[in-house]
């Protein structure tokens, strides 16, 4: 394995006594390993960009040297002292600062308070020192190029400007070391400039960036060294302009594909959804009309993977396809020959088409419900002719797909809330499955979920798609989605980028092809 | 705790008995033994609790209706006006008011569900309004029997007959009729909530509205549905409270919503939504009305009475949400 003798070099050298060093970091949560001997350094003035697939557990890592997890193995040392911090305030104070990627700041707020929240310098006797705080602002402000009037709410700004109002808050603390957390994954392209202007500047004045990314371009372009990690442990650390990208990108997908996935024996029949120019809803809820929209077909048997970044629009596609965000789309959709039209979710079970979301406890389970009531709350009308419930065949039905699913309740009155991740989404499965579905639209059907109940899910696909159920699939999971999808379109920006069938498909063509290269 | 105390219905009986427990103890020489003292806290605590029905669905759903009060106010004035001034008969001037009081829940729930405005808010403007139009409708005045003529003699014309039915006592005086209504309503609360596939939808609005919307329940039907019946089960109240004060007046019900919200919460309905039920409703009104009784039988004066009221519900509530 390629890792493996990569593996074997030493970390590059710093040029100077490192800012951070982390080493032989563990963490463990209710009996899964979740980090195994990691190692990290950051030096002054240096990028170091923090890489790994979802779950690979880079978070963890971060989460570890701000504070939030003060339980841990293995030792951090800041500028040679070795510290251990018991909160994100305490590392805080010690320089280390988070931007988040949603910027936390009260939009109501000015620029000026929000920098100083929870902070404030104050005079004798308690009363806020507001000039002071005017200048130490305009000053920060200034120092990051920033030509904004500090005394405006900062709800009034945009989400770029936010983020470096965030930035100017982290260094009001004389922040050495500065995480960011996929920083421009809500910017668009001269947002993106502005803040790596910024970045330029704080690495000038000998600041460290983490900086954690899932976009090649930016890494490069951005990057000092690169750190990866995988399912936990450390693969690698290199200096990104000696790091061919394919080297990297094998770094970081480079699990085998084991047979941890059922075979799939794919038997495609018929044309069974249609989509010719569907034009994208935003996420405001109305249509972004820009470009020729998006085309493809399924046939009846299929699973179509949908591979992207965040952002890149599959689920936009699949709400929009439900009818979730409830405008009409004109004949852009057909369905077994007829037209479709994607007005709302009723019309969408109604005309045999589900989707479940990637947000099973934002929007797939009312988890004050039983069991049995959320499996058949999306095909009620089944069990209550005449608007007058039944319970004995509700009771049946769940039954039923209880059984078929294997969904572990002590009874199927318990509330859903009450039930693990894995039980929870075989519910949310099991209630989409009860309207009877011809094309099921499945985003993310195994986030959060533990490898037994996913291969049991997977074993499902392969069943429903036997019976002749078309599937369309969003998965972040790379081996997933080449074990699974029959042929998988690439988004990118909206637009699809890219097809592949199964059978040529690799991690590297679908990681180049989804970030738009 | 053992495990049957986790059930919300074995919380709410806990709290009913500790008040009923109060009873027997403070039992002001034996009138708490007594049954007209309970058929009279049953009649007293009725109109609230008619309001408190519509009440708990509008609350499963995930909302609120401030406008109870008000719309029994503008209830009550509406069916003297009919039943008295006009001289409708009961089978015109009943579903008249009902018809009003439905129109006026439905407003609100229109309001609420087309235009998203939030429930809080919608439904106080609906108090304030409906007030306000009580008191236009009856040119400020109690509308009742007694009728200023032009030249500014009084004249009595008789009560008809269905106020005195309505106001009337079954069962040898046992058993006030309003009482009878309430219980009717608590039954028809009931089929909709656990009978009917409506029920079920309310439920599932108020546990996880984004849920239920992509789960194809018509949400917004549904609130209108909610809050229309609320409106229509304050007409029901209003037309009681006209019967038994022999009057429709124009300040009827004011600050009743907040008696009707203390009732569903008593009993243990969640605010939040999604949780809760009718026969909690009925064990809360349960429990506020014998508080009330207790506290006058024991001839506690109004002041300790409302604030002993308020330590009360707080207490109860604490109670129900104590676990394990």
């Amino acid at each position: 394995m390629p890792c493996l003798e990569a593996n074997s070099n030493s970390i590059p050298p710093a040029a100077e006594m490192p800012l951070v060093e982390m080493s032989g970091i563990g963490k463990t949560f209710a009996g899964v390993r979740v980090l195994e001997d990691v190692r990290f350094e950051l030096s002054p003035g240096e990028v170091h960009v923090l890489a790994g697939e979802n779950g690979a557990g880079k978070s963890t890592l971060m989460k570890i040297l701000c504070g939030v997890y003060p339980d841990y193995e293995g030792e951090i040392r800041l500028a040679g002292r070795p510290v251990r911090f018991k909160s994100p305030h305490d590392a805080f104070r010690h320089g280390i600062a988070v931007i988040h990627q949603e910027i936390a700041l009260i939009p109501d707020l000015s620029v000026v308070d929000n920098i100083f929240l929870g902070r404030e310098p104050v005079r004798r006797g308690g009363w806020l020192d507001r000039s002071g705080q005017r200048t130490k602002a305009r000053e920060i402000l200034d120092q990051l190029g920033l030509d904004l009037d500090e005394r405006q709410p900062a709800g009034d700004f945009s989400v770029a400007i936010r983020q470096m109002i965030g930035i100017a808050k982290a260094l009001t603390f004389a922040a050495e070391v500065i995480i960011m957390d996929e920083p421009t994954a809500t910017l668009n392209g001269p947002e993106a400039e502005r803040l790596f202007t910024l970045i330029a500047r704080l690495k000038a004045q000998g600041r460290g960036i983490i900086y954690i990314s899932h976009k090649m371009e930016e890494i490069y372009r951005l990057g000092d060294r690169a750190t990866v990690l995988r399912d936990g442990r450390f693969i690698n650390t290199a200096r990104l302009p000696d790091l061919p990208e394919e080297e990297f990108i094998r770094w970081l997908v480079g699990r085998k594909l084991d047979q941890q996935f059922p075979p799939r024996r794919a038997s495609p029949g018929a044309t069974r959804l249609e989509v010719t120019g569907f034009p994208l809803p935003n996420p405001a809820g109305s249509r972004n009309n820009v470009g020729a929209g998006v085309t493809f077909r399924v046939a009846a048997g299929e699973i179509l993977g949908f591979a992207g970044l965040q952002g890149s629009g599959n689920s936009e596609l699949f709400h929009g396809l439900f009818g979730a965000c409830g405008d009409e789309v004109g004949d852009s959709v057909m369905l077994d020959g007829r037209p479709f039209r994607s007005v709302s979710p009723a019309y969408s079970l109604r005309h045999g088409v589900a989707l479940l979301t990637n947000d099973r406890k934002g929007n797939g389970l009312v988890p004050a419900l039983s069991t049995a009531r959320n499996i058949t709350l999306a095909a009620l009308k089944k069990f209550s002719p005449r608007g007058w419930l039944r319970p004995k065949s509700e009771q049946e039905a769940a039954a039923t797909q209880r059984d078929a699913l294997n969904i572990r309740v002590a009874s199927l009155d318990q509330e859903v809330g009450e039930l693990s991740g894995g039980n929870q989404q075989k519910v949310v499965l099991a209630k989409w499955l009860e309207t009877a579905p011809k094309v099921l639209l499945l985003d993310e059907p195994t986030r959060g979920v533990d490898i037994g109940a996913k291969h049991e899910i997977y074993e499902l696909m392969n069943r429903l798609t036997a019976t002749g159920i078309s599937i369309l699939l969003i998965t972040s999971e790379m081996p997933e989605l080449l074990a699974l999808a029959d042929r998988i379109l690439v988004m990118h920006r909206g637009r699809i980028v890219a097809e592949f069938d199964r059978t040529v498909a690799t991690p590297e063509k679908i990681a180049h092809a989804a970030m738009g290269e | 705790m053992k495990s049957w105390f986790r059930h919300p219905f074995a919380r709410a009986m806990a709290a009913l008995a500790l008040v009923l427990l109060l009873g027997f103890i403070f039992n002001a020489d034996g009138a708490f033994f007594k049954w007209g003292t309970h058929s009279d806290m049953y009649r007293a605590i009725s109109v609230y609790g008619i309001l408190a029905c519509g009440m708990t669905m509008v609350i499963i759903i995930g909302g609120i209706d401030l406008g109870v009060g008000s719309i029994l106010g503008l209830s009550a004035v509406l069916f003297s006006l009919l039943a008295i001034r006009q001289g409708w008969p009961p089978w015109m001037a009943i579903p008249a008011t009902l018809m009003a009081g439905a129109v006026c829940g439905l407003a609100a729930g229109g309001l609420i569900a087309r235009f998203r405005v939030q429930p809080f808010i919608a439904t106080l403007a609906m108090m304030v309004f409906a007030r306000g139009l009580a008191k236009w409708i009856s040119g400020g005045q109690k509308i009742s029997t007694v009728i200023q003529k032009a030249n500014g003699d009084f004249m009595n014309v008789p009560v008809p007959a269905v106020f005195d039915q309505l106001g009337a006592k079954i069962l040898h005086g046992n058993l006030a009729v309003v009482t009878v209504i309430f219980l009717i309503s608590i039954m028809v609360c009931w089929i909709i909530l656990t009978k009917l596939r409506w029920g079920r939808f309310m439920y599932a609005i108020g546990g996880n509205e984004e849920a239920a919307r992509l789960s194809g329940i018509p949400v917004w039907a549904m609130k209108l549905l909610a809050y229309g019946l609320s409106g229509l089960f304050c007409a029901v109240a209003g037309i009681c409270q006209a019967a038994q004060e022999l009057q429709g007046d124009p300040e009827a019900g004011v600050s009743y919503e907040l008696t009707a919200i203390a009732i569903v919460v008593i009993g243990g309905t969640s605010l939040a939504g999604g949780r809760g039920g009718i026969g909690l409703t009925l064990l809360g009104a349960l429990t506020i009305g014998y508080l009330e009784k207790i506290l006058s039988i024991n001839a506690v004066g109004e002041a300790a009475r409302l604030m002993l009221t308020g330590v009360i519900i707080v207490g109860a509530v604490l109670f129900q949400r104590m676990r394990k």
